[in-house]
């Protein structure tokens, strides 16, 4: 029989080699979709499989899925999947305005799926080493998807995106280096010592000292990629000047992934480190991540940009939860991790439309989108609430656990927390409001959007809110425990 | 000291030496050739540490980087500055005695930091780590100061050097895999930053950084 894993990884490599061959033809979005679908159903059922049988190895050790990795990869499947169907409709629109041409489209549909492939890699792969080298190819290929549209906003935002995750992601092999060093003094030069299963089970014997180095120079690089502050200058200019569907996959999962890979380091350090340095080092750079995002959200005037520090602001709180560690703060940055995807990425397809439709992301001049297009400003005003964390939407279960959590282990974090929240929900949503309500001129659109991915997206997080599976919630239960 | 020991000490100091040079060096075209002789003074002191320790893979890294980093890249800017039309740049680099002077305390620092990793450490090559920290920060701090796009990227490709001098310094190499990979990366990086220089240059009829200084918080 073959491997379900082969095919997640297999079919966005081979559609998005074949896309870049294929050219821009009639049926390029339709096999940009059919693959992404594709390797959705294949992840969906590997997810089933490791569910039912337990973790397992592929390829000798090369590759290795728990029940944490299997969860990013559904995720990451299920919004590459949304995301493709997206940017049909939202890409034809670009066409016919003419900021976009066919070979513009052939890259952009190519760069997608293989961006898709080298996060499935780096989620999947055991070997710490192959991690970094994934999350490098991440970078490159999204980086002319920043630079899409050739203005020169958007070069300047490729470029500081090219630079500062390239030194980010330079400190990060430094501390793999460091890591593979106080590894190979334990399990010996025998190739084994950069794969996590191997690491994980000599933890306790790695030197602290050099763990400890090595977590800062990890945490800072990948640290890099999440958007934590201060190295989070590339994160908005990329979000805003780049394509919505790049917005969307990179604040939906780029962000996501690179935390994961903090977090299998993590592991390994606070194995090392009797202390809970580890911990404390993420629970300080989440809060300063999270109020600085916090006060710069008010400033904005680009509404895409204002959405970037917004995800900036959530990667802060969620690395805020995992420093704190233990089962419930680890579930709940899970969960806030999962909400945070779905809620987030809707909103750009959401904010994408709007924009098209309005021709600017100039908050000022998009007004009464309810009355232009109902379904947008909905999806817009419903997508804003459910990521302020309104109940009944689940980001408010999360936000809700990650701060009785602190108020309980970490009181003196509490006010900070709240602090920041509250002025992220006023200025957020101040501006969205006459956005969706008040007067418009806006034009219609020559392809009618694809908005289904927008409430199939805040269908999910409602029920989240609401009632969460209960394979779900041992599934989570299942991570949060590994995670420690 | 072994003979290995101190042709490896040589070679290293030589990488350290060259990072200094390429932080003063206004020339695009010799910043290149810099470059080059870092990445065969590196392919070298690989060598050495392989016939030393009669490590397989270390020769084939030996080899990768040899033909990487002091062919095949450096070939890559040369035809991409020939090009884009900007060989004979030069760039008014001002404050050169400061960046020098930061440089070297850059130097003391790392050293300072690599000392209790050099301790553990049981390789021959192991003074070299404070070397391979070093290098790494001065290619940052190139790539801090130089304002126009080549030399920011030949900054971050010495970068890359300094890193893999920290990898045979302080254990024997990555697991080969890695470093394939890693390879991998960078040639693709390279080669995708040339595609973008020109669309940079298309856009601004300039490859000057201070260009893309306009998106910022006000």
């Amino acid at each position: 029989m073959l491997d379900l894993f082969v095919l997640v990884l297999a079919i966005p490599l081979a559609s998005g080699l074949a896309l870049a061959l294929a050219g821009e033809r009639a049926w390029a979005p339709n096999l940009n979709i059919i693959a992404s679908a594709g390797t959705f159903l294949a992840s969906a059922l590997l997810t089933a499989e490791i569910v039912a049988g337990g973790p397992r190895f592929v390829f000798g050790e090369a590759f290795f899925i728990d029940s944490m990795n299997v969860f990013f990869v559904t995720l990451t499947a299920f919004v590459g999947m949304t995301t493709s169907i997206f940017s049909g409709p939202y890409m034809r629109n670009e066409r016919e305005h003419g900021r976009l041409s066919a070979p513009r489209l052939r890259l952009y549909k190519s760069m997608f799926q293989l961006f898709m492939f080298t996060m499935l890699a780096a989620l999947t792969t055991n070997n710490l080493g192959i991690l970094w080298v994934a999350m490098e190819a991440a970078t490159l290929t999204t980086v002319l998807l920043v630079s899409l549209y050739r203005t020169p906003a958007s070069l300047e935002a490729a470029w500081k995106y090219f630079i500062l995750c390239g030194v980010g992601i330079a400190q990060a092999l430094f501390g793999t280096i460091l890591l593979y060093f106080a590894a190979e003094r334990v399990l010996g030069e025998t190739g084994n010592a950069l794969l996590w299963t191997y690491l994980v089970g000599v933890k306790g014997q790695l030197d602290p000292t050099i763990m400890a180095l090595a977590f800062i120079f990890l945490l800072v690089g990948y640290g890099t990629k999440v958007g934590l502050v201060p190295l989070h200058n590339w994160l908005p200019d990329a979000h805003a000047e780049g394509p919505t569907p790049v917005s969307a996959v990179l604040s939906g999962l780029l962000l996501n992934v690179a935390l994961y890979a903090i977090l299998r380091v993590k592991v390994l350090a606070d194995g090392a480190i009797p202390s809970d340095f580890a911990g404390n080092l993420m629970m300080g750079f989440g809060l300063l991540t999270l109020v600085v995002a916090a006060f710069f959200l008010s400033r904005q005037k680009d509404i895409k940009r204002m959405f970037a520090y917004s995800s900036i602001e959530h990667m802060g709180l969620i690395t805020f939860a995992f420093g704190m560690g233990g089962a419930v703060a680890n579930f709940a940055g899970l969960l806030h991790m999962t909400l945070h995807s779905l809620t987030k990425s809707a909103i750009f397809f959401a904010v994408g439309h709007a924009a098209q439709k309005c021709g600017t992301q100039v908050m000022e001049d998009i007004r009464g989108l309810i009355r232009i297009n109902p379904v947008i400003g909905w999806g817009l005003m419903l997508g804003t609430l459910a990521i302020l964390g309104l109940p009944p939407f689940g980001v408010f279960a999360s936000e809700f656990m990650i701060l009785t959590h602190a108020m309980k282990h970490h009181p003196w974090a509490t006010p900070i927390l709240l602090l920041a929240l509250g002025v992220a929900f006023a200025s957020i949503f101040g501006k969205v409001q006459p956005m969706v309500f008040g007067e418009t001129h806006a034009q219609r659109l020559p392809h009618a959007p694809a908005i289904t991915p927008v409430f199939v997206h805040l269908a999910i997080v409602l029920m989240l809110g609401l009632w969460i599976p209960p394979y779900l919630t041992r599934w989570f239960q299942e991570a949060a425990r590994m995670l420690g | 000291m072994s003979l290995s020991t101190q042709l490896i000490n040589l070679f290293a100091a030589t990488i350290l030496l060259l990072a200094f040079a390429m932080l003063a060096q206004r020339r695009v075209l010799t910043l290149i050739n810099l470059f080059a002789l870092q990445g065969l003074t590196l392919a070298l002191s690989t060598l050495v540490v392989a016939v030393t320790t009669r490590q397989t893979h270390l020769y084939w890294s030996a080899g990768l980087t040899l033909l990487l980093k002091a062919i095949l890249l450096p070939w890559i800017l040369h035809r991409l500055v020939r090009r884009l039309e900007v060989k004979w740049d030069v760039e008014p680099l001002i404050k050169v005695p400061t960046t020098m002077l930061v440089g070297i305390v850059l130097v003391i620092i790392s050293f300072n930091v690599a000392l209790p990793i050099s301790q553990l450490s049981s390789t021959v090559s192991r003074g070299t780590l404070g070397i391979a920290l070093a290098s790494v920060m001065l290619a940052f701090l190139m790539m801090i100061t130089r304002s126009k796009a080549v030399p920011q990227v030949i900054g971050f490709l010495a970068m890359e050097n300094g890193l893999f001098l920290a990898a045979t310094s302080a254990t024997y190499g990555m697991p080969m895999v890695v470093e394939l990979g890693i390879a991998l990366d960078v040639l693709i990086g390279v080669i995708i930053l040339g595609v973008f220089f020109f669309q940079i240059r298309d856009q601004f009829d300039s490859l000057d950084i201070r260009h893309l200084e306009r998106l910022k918080e006000k």
